[in-house]
């Protein structure tokens, strides 16, 4: 239990370090370090869950199962290589004059706020608490997304606060509904009421009329955190318009979080309705976000919107995946979700370099990447293939495992499925080729990049699509059994 | 007997209006520091205007004659199937609500007419505003109307009263909607600031006296007369269905002495209120009166809504 | 039926229909400064609620949460906005809403509509004061037709902060409250989001010189 606590208390003493340590090298090597102090003891906790079977702290508060370590591994894994990423990155912001000592300052405190509230998501065995800190953790970013004071900034930090705000309410009218159901048993003790283990367990005595109402009201509330069609609005604008590593961390691990919420409140609404409504609406919406996100990807003009799209659509195939709920479909959002989160994190990081490159976020004023800095361009290039599904990265596996298991079960959707990522692939190709092959533009400069975590996460990716590893094999498995109730393998 | 009484009730209602716009006169000259004139003044303006020649317009056709009279029946006929003092009288038993509805709008569409039947300018002004007014005030009155029959489950207003009276204080959300839209209404419907102002002859303005401007003599009387029996109506419409305490449950001589004084009572009170807002708002322009009502109606729809979602009992 | 009801629970629907109220007052107010005072007035008709709750069910950590309410919504945040409307010279401007006829009535829909959604729950519960959940549904669905329907940021605030009043009265009238930790972790979130939405209004005032958030269109799906 330990390292949970550790988890938890290393981000908050981060916060309260970095908000008061003005020297911008200090706080870029205490950044590091306290998100690699997370790490370890994700993998701590993640051997100890692997051991032993789930842990419940001693208050209930706190739950973990192989379902939630597994993210939080990845959670702590993607902050830390975009910690090491964003040091650089911040510098070349801030010698260029974008940011001052101050806003430096505050990214480095709010960087570590987000780990925290994203833990606590992740950790926390409330409902209550799980709304809390999804709320907080749009309040740690909404000041960083307009951290550049542009107009566009401030707009897309107004629109994220607004509609993440009046959407994330949906849900917690839905956690409200969940403690009325809880409370209306008389087999829960009111103390207990909001607790994920004692609904579960107790899901099959909640009122199904209430916990249908409740989840839709979650769907939709943790469903717009997540950019689910037509909740969508605020993502793109949130994800382009803040510091880059700020999007890889919204995209790489913001949306996995309130997928995880999504599907937290799926399997209580799966126990407790014994109908396949809940999965209906999710493959619903998931589908639909999906087709549009892979149509919208035609019509950008900006990198990082381009790419936020890329990630709706992947979220959309997820939410789709996780609706059907089959252990095979489920198995392969899990991973899915692993494989969408190393790729899209490297490759808003890789885009980051790119845009400081070409001094600018306009794809068509990008050009020529691979002759000005070969390692970016070929970053950029390698992370659209692995994004894309290319075979043989992990990307590929898993989206081809979900269409297996769409196959299975609901065969006329795979149609629609090929189109769509037929769709995004094209629109994703048609902006990438001249990007980065193009002629390159006068007086374009090599800038100082890290590109270590792009080569690291690229790397897993590849690896997964190899091969998944026993031990992650495991995982995936014990996570489905939770979720679908028995193992795909 | 019972008749005889409801012949005696709607004598008095006849006879009390006048008495009412009196005491409303008086009121709103004391709260504006001014000399306040008798109590009895509008029975002597009444007296005055009968006995004065009439004069009809060049082109008066036989609806501008007719109409003070219509006008003046229509409104005495709603005074008598207004419960007053005692609540079950045979005539309020022949005929609901909506009824009442039907009889406004029937004096109202008199009295458009004969403003339009001159041809002057006002008169088809005054008419104009008058119906536009009375097309959104009415929705707003049905909606309290509906409130009111959905909570009593009844249109008869003596039903509704003894419905009130048999469940005791109840605090009702919808009436509590119901009352304010019907107060908006009324004002509304009565002509009385901010809608109109009833004291002046504004030409710009004016609404109500814009209509009956070509009318001297005993037709005028019976005009005024009959405005102050609506005025009245609409009081003792909103004292008796909200506040219906004390009124008159048999025909004991007790029962409608008490009847009586309440009703005196509870009228005294509503003219301070109206008086207090007539000289604390300013009238209002035309075009806001649409805001002013859709208010109204809007309050009216939740008065209905409240009862709906939160008086009824569904486990 | 409602008379044989306590006094206390029919006050509880009173407020409840007046909190109703309120939020329409707020939809059709286009004064700023009325429109902050009607959403104080709605925090301490919620404040009220919350009390006589405590009081009739004899839930005495509700009169805690009466208390933060009070402080929170009736005090705190309308005082901040009032001031900072003040301070940025925004007490003449208007925020008209246009069409309030349309705005009214979609208002009246979302009521019904509210109450179509709840129906299910409330038929479950032999307590009559669970009513008044389809009114908490209908103020969060009328805070977020205010967002919609108005451009001034401060006015969004407003329809922000009365979501939170709508949950919050959801959670009063359906399970008397949530635990103790929840509740004040939301109290938290909602502060911190009240001081962020004053930075908020620098920001965008600094950056489009007008606190009409219409003029943020410059990220738009559309092809420029």
């Amino acid at each position: 239990m330990i390292a949970v606590y550790l988890i938890l208390l290393a981000p908050l003493i981060g916060i309260a370090v970095l908000a008061v340590q003005g020297d911008p090298d200090k706080s870029r090597r205490y950044n590091i370090i306290f998100n690699a102090i997370t790490l370890i003891c994700s993998l701590w906790l993640a051997v100890l869950v692997l051991l032993k079977g789930p842990l419940l702290s001693s208050g209930k508060q706190l739950y973990i199962d192989s379902f939630n370590v597994y993210l939080v591994v990845l959670t702590a894994f993607v902050g830390f290589t975009t910690a090491l990423f964003s040091s650089a990155y911040m510098e070349h912001e801030r010698e260029i004059g974008k940011i001052n000592l101050k806003m430096l300052r505050f990214y480095y405190a709010a960087y570590q706020s987000f780990m925290f509230t994203m833990f606590l998501v992740l950790t926390t065995n409330n409902m209550g608490i799980l709304w809390v800190a999804m709320e907080g953790a749009t309040l740690a970013t909404v000041l960083l997304v307009s951290l550049y004071r542009t107009p566009e900034a401030v707009e897309a930090a107004w629109k994220y606060f607004i509609l993440c705000g009046v959407g994330i309410a949906q849900a917690l009218f839905g956690t409200i509904l969940l403690y009325f159901a809880a409370e209306q048993a008389v087999e829960i003790g009111s103390g207990d009421a909001l607790l994920w283990t004692t609904l579960f367990e107790n899901a099959t005595v909640l009122n199904p009329g209430v916990m249908n109402i409740a989840f839709v009201f979650l769907l939709v509330g943790y469903g717009t955190k997540m950019g689910l069609v037509p909740l969508h609005n605020w993502l793109p604008d949130a994800h382009s318009e803040g510091p880059t590593p700020m999007s890889a961390i919204l995209s790489g691990l913001l949306l996995n979080d309130a997928l995880y919420a999504v599907v937290r409140s799926k399997m209580l609404a799966d126990r407790a309705l014994g109908t396949a409504l809940p999965g209906y609406l999710m493959m619903g919406f998931g589908l639909l976000s999906f087709l549009v996100a892979a149509l919208l990807l035609h019509h950008q003009k900006d990198i990082k919107r381009l790419f936020s799209y890329s990630s709706i659509e992947h979220m959309g195939l997820m939410t789709f995946a996780f609706g059907i709920g089959s252990p095979w479909a489920t198995f392969a959002a899990l991973f899915h979700m692993t494989t969408h989160s190393l790729t899209k994190s490297a490759i808003f990081v890789t885009v980051g370099h790119a845009a400081q490159l070409a001094g600018t976020q306009r794809m068509d004023k990008i050009r020529g990447l691979i002759n000005t800095q070969p390692m970016i361009g070929w970053g950029l290039l390698v992370g659209t293939l692995a994004i894309a599904g290319f075979p043989p990265f992990g990307v590929f596996a898993s989206e081809f495992l979900i269409l297996v298991a769409t196959m299975q079960d609901y065969p006329g959707l795979t149609p629609l499925l090929l189109i769509g990522i037929g769709v995004a692939f094209a629109g994703l190709f048609r902006h990438l080729q001249p990007m980065v092959f193009g002629v390159v533009p006068e007086g374009q400069q090599a800038i100082v990049a890290n590109l270590t975590p792009v080569m690291v996460h690229l790397a897993l990716v590849l690896w997964l699509g190899l091969s998944i590893p026993v031990f992650l094999g495991n995982w995936f498995n014990q996570a489905t059994q939770l979720i679908a109730g028995s193992m795909p393998l | 007997m019972a008749w005889i009484l409801a012949i005696l009730q709607t004598l008095l209602f006849i006879g009390g209006a006048p008495l009412l716009a009196g005491w409303i006169k008086m009121l709103k000259c004391w709260l504006q520091n001014r000399n306040a004139p008798s109590l009895l003044q509008p029975y002597r303006d009444l007296r005055k205007l009968w006995r004065k020649e009439s004069i009809l317009p060049e082109s008066a056709s036989w609806i501008f004659t007719a109409a003070p009279y219509l006008v003046f029946t229509v409104a005495v006929l709603t005074a008598a199937v207004v419960p007053l003092v005692a609540v079950d009288l045979p005539s309020a038993r022949i005929i609901d609500v909506f009824g009442l509805v039907g009889f406004f709008a029937l004096a109202r569409t008199f009295l458009v007419l004969a403003g339009m039947d001159i041809g002057t300018a006002f008169g088809g002004m005054g008419s104009s505003r008058e119906m536009t007014i009375s097309s959104l005030a009415e929705p707003a009155m049905l909606m309290v109307v509906f409130t009111l029959a959905m909570s009593a489950g009844t249109t008869n207003l003596s039903m509704g009263m003894d419905y009130v009276l048999d469940s005791g204080l109840v605090l009702r959300p919808s009436f509590v909607f119901a009352l304010g839209s019907l107060m908006l209404v009324a004002v509304a419907e009565t002509g009385r600031v901010p809608v109109d102002n009833p004291a002046t002859h504004l030409e710009l303005t004016m609404i109500h006296e814009a209509m009956i401007l070509e009318y001297s003599g005993r037709y005028l009387a019976l005009m005024e007369w009959a405005s102050q029996i609506k005025l009245m109506l609409y009081g003792v419409l909103i004292a008796n269905i909200f506040f219906p305490w004390y009124i008159g449950r048999d025909f004991s001589p007790a029962a409608l002495g008490q009847g009586l004084l309440a009703i005196m009572l509870k009228l005294a009170l509503l003219s301070v209120l109206l008086a207090l807002s007539e000289t604390l708002l300013a009238k209002m322009r035309i075009f806001r009166v649409q805001e002013y009502l859709s208010f109204a109606y809007l309050l009216g729809v939740l008065g209905m809504l409240s009862h709906i979602i939160l008086e009824v009992y569904y486990a | 039926m409602l008379d044989e009801l306590s006094y206390y629970h029919q006050a509880i629907l009173h407020l409840a229909a007046l909190i109703t109220l309120s939020s329409f007052l707020m939809l059709g107010q286009s004064r700023l400064l009325r429109l902050i005072g009607v959403f104080a007035a709605q925090g301490f008709l919620l404040s009220a609620s919350t009390a006589l709750v405590a009081q009739t069910h004899d839930f005495p950590h509700l009169y805690i949460s009466a208390l933060l309410s009070l402080l929170l919504k009736g005090l705190l945040i309308p005082m901040m906005l009032y001031r900072l409307v003040m301070r940025m010279n925004l007490h003449r401007e208007m925020d008209t809403v246009e069409h309030p006829a349309g705005v009214m009535m979609g208002g009246a829909t979302l009521v019904v509509f509210s109450y179509y959604v709840c129906l299910p729950i409330v038929k479950l519960s032999p307590l009559m004061t669970l009513n008044t959940i389809s009114v908490s549904l209908a103020v969060v669905l009328l805070g977020m037709l205010l967002m919609i329907t108005r451009r001034h940021a401060v006015a969004q605030v407003v329809g922000f902060m009365s979501i939170e009043n709508g949950l919050f009265f959801a959670a009063v009238v359906s399970t008397m409250g949530m635990p103790m930790v929840v509740e004040l972790g939301i109290a938290f979130d909602v502060l911190v989001a009240a001081v962020i939405f004053g930075i908020f209004f620098f920001h965008i005032r600094s950056s489009i010189d007008s606190l009409d958030v219409d003029r943020l269109s410059k990220l738009s799906e559309v092809e420029e």
